[in-house]
């Protein structure tokens, strides 16, 4: 699990994004507001949010790419924008979909995009450009015109265009957009790997099984505002979790349950309750219903998933943000 | 110092990022099509000539009825034909394309990201685009060379002020011409880079690089404007003439360029100005 090697949030660590009050106005419109987002080093970020949350216009502004309209930024323990000269070279990014020459080839691509960056030494190049096709599973389709990619494709190579150069911190928006299963459990393999290489990875993603599957740690949007952040555990225990007993004698066991101070609601296949966080353990539960002589054939416990809480946060699924 | 320093100089230097851009810009089907739309100027130009002129010469404009005498006219009257459209339209599509173009295709923000840094970036475009203007006269001269080469005779050419030279002295004044055409468009040039940088949407910034080229020509043509003929960049365009005289008198020459080189500097700057901290927001 990643979660066991991502340090601990301290004070002492330094942090390979910190925010402070980061505010970005458009007009009227408050599209980031006074979000204090701290991604520790090493770990696998996720970044959560409904469209139009903010989590874009975030990105932006880590990168340089807006200024924004008040708040403080330090990636890599650097100022942004003020250090951007010395600090983006060892950050990859995927902004908001990949974007290339479509008259040239995917390897011209890279090519191109690697002059850019005045400290990638030309001398190896050629091999880290086909080293970073390799490693996206470009290699047979680098001489192909980038027009004639398809969208997964095209993603690949934003990924390749990332990996250009040993990167300490890499920035991806969405980077399973367009994928197939496949190619989304490559990605998902792909971060593991950069993590376990020490490359702290910040993933803005709406899959929520996506993020719970591959990242150490969650923070979640909405409209421009950061409504929670921390350990995936963290984040996940916040939420409600629920009893659910599957046994024929509902109305005994959902007097049981009241018995116990739950208030039960009974289903098809038995009751379900909340259950207050920390407070009444499921054996003592599950006592007490053998006890009544309630014919138990289930109990679970339904820890929060993750598109519980992001929806007890958001109050809501995944319409976009008016 | 050794090579892999100078390399790496190099790469800050953005020499490499330049040789990459021009590669991308040359390898361009677009920029090939242009291109051949100007050798086309000379090669319909000298054909049509050819064709209407048969055996009986000096109809027609002066100029026109002088390729038949020699060859080596071809290639100045095609500049002279192409300066006030065809050159600025080609060179104002490459120039409104620079930014603009790279914002269309969303490209811009991973140039930005590298980190190509803004005026590094900007630097660049210029450079690539004033190697598209020199490329650009050069074509139409030296298709128009030789084509006028194959269809008429060629031989001395007489100046301008009256001595003859040699096929070899006046094509280098050719090639002289083609530079002067070329410093003539960096001022242009310049002002597509400071609009490319306005907009995403690289048409517009093409079509407004053009027009702007094809006003200051009609303001340049009216007398009642004569105050503002020495400010504008189409100003000199058409005075090349002193380079076809001997000795070669270097003052127009030297008036046009100070001239591109204040609109080189003013646009320069607010290109700078409105890019350097311009949000990215394509």
């Amino acid at each position: 699990m990643p979660d066991s090697t991502a340090p601990k949030s301290s004070a002492s660590t330094e942090a390979a994004i910190e925010t402070t009050a980061l505010t970005k106005t458009f007009g009227r419109q408050r599209a980031v507001d006074g979000v204090d987002l701290r991604v520790p080093r090493g770990s696998v970020f996720g970044f959560l949010g409904p469209n139009g949350s903010g989590k874009t216009s975030t990105i932006r502004m880590l990168l340089g790419l807006t200024q924004a309209t008040s708040g403080d930024i330090r990636l890599l323990g650097a100022p942004m924008p003020g250090d951007l000269r010395r600090v983006l070279p060892r950050v990859g990014a995927l902004v908001e979909g990949p974007a290339f020459a479509p008259f040239l080839s995917g390897r011209a691509n890279l090519h191109r995009l690697d002059t850019a960056d005045r400290d990638a030494p030309s001398a190896s190049r050629r091999d880290r450009v086909d080293a970073a096709l390799d490693r996206v599973g470009l290699g047979h389709a680098a001489d192909k015109k980038a027009h004639a990619y398809s969208l997964g494709m095209k993603q690949r190579l934003g990924i390749a265009g990332a990996l250009l150069m040993p990167r300490e911190l890499l920035i991806l928006d969405e980077p399973s957009n367009g994928l197939d299963p496949q190619g989304t459990r490559e990605v998902r393999s792909l971060i593991g790997s950069l993590a376990d290489d020490g490359t702290t990875v910040f993933v803005s993603s709406h899959l929520l099984s996506e993020i719970e599957q591959m990242c150490s740690h969650v923070a979640v949007m909405s409209a421009g505002r950061l409504l929670t952040q921390g350990t995936l555990d963290e984040v996940r225990r916040h939420g409600v979790q629920r009893i659910v007993v599957t046994t024929p004698d509902g109305a005994e066991a959902a007097a049981v349950l009241a018995g116990l101070g739950l208030e039960a609601a009974t289903t098809p296949a038995g009751v379900s309750a909340e259950l207050p966080v920390d407070d009444t353990e499921p054996e003592r539960i599950t006592a007490a219903l053998v006890a009544a002589g309630v014919r138990v054939r289930g109990l679970q416990v339904t820890g929060a998933t993750l598109e519980d809480r992001f929806v007890d946060l958001t109050g809501e699924g995944f319409d976009v943000a008016g | 110092m050794s090579q892999a320093e100078a390399r790496v100089r190099g790469g800050r230097l953005g020499l490499e990022f330049l040789l990459s851009e021009m590669k991308t810009l040359f390898r361009r089907a677009r920029t090939i099509a242009m291109l051949g739309a100007l050798a086309a100027v000379p090669v319909l130009l000298a054909v049509a000539v050819r064709i209407t002129t048969g055996g009986e010469s000096g109809r027609g404009p002066a100029f026109l009825g002088d390729i038949t005498q020699n060859g080596l006219f071809v290639a100045l009257t095609s500049l002279v034909v192409a300066i006030p459209l065809f050159l600025p339209l080609t060179v104002g599509v490459v120039a409104g394309d620079t930014v603009a173009g790279e914002a269309g295709l969303g490209t811009l923000r991973y140039l930005l990201v590298a980190p190509a840094g803004r005026v590094r970036l900007l630097v660049v475009k210029y450079l690539a685009t004033a190697v598209f203007c020199l490329a650009s006269t050069l074509v139409i001269v030296i298709v128009g060379a030789a084509i006028g080469a194959i269809l008429f005779p060629i031989g001395p050419v007489t100046l301008l002020s009256g001595q003859t030279v040699g096929l070899g002295a006046y094509f280098a004044r050719l090639l002289l011409l083609a530079l002067y055409v070329t410093v003539s468009m960096l001022g242009l040039s310049a002002i597509g880079l400071f609009i490319s940088t306005l907009t995403s949407v690289p048409v517009g910034a093409m079509a407004a690089t053009i027009v702007l080229s094809t006003v200051a020509q009609i303001l340049g043509s009216l007398p009642q404007l004569e105050f503002l003929h020495p400010w504008l960049f189409t100003d000199h365009w058409l005075e090349f003439g002193d380079l076809l005289r001997a000795p070669i008198s270097w003052e127009s020459f030297g008036d046009n360029a100070l001239l591109q080189a204040g609109y080189i500097v003013v646009f320069g700057f607010l290109a700078w100005g409105r890019f350097s901290t311009k949000d990215i927001l394509s």
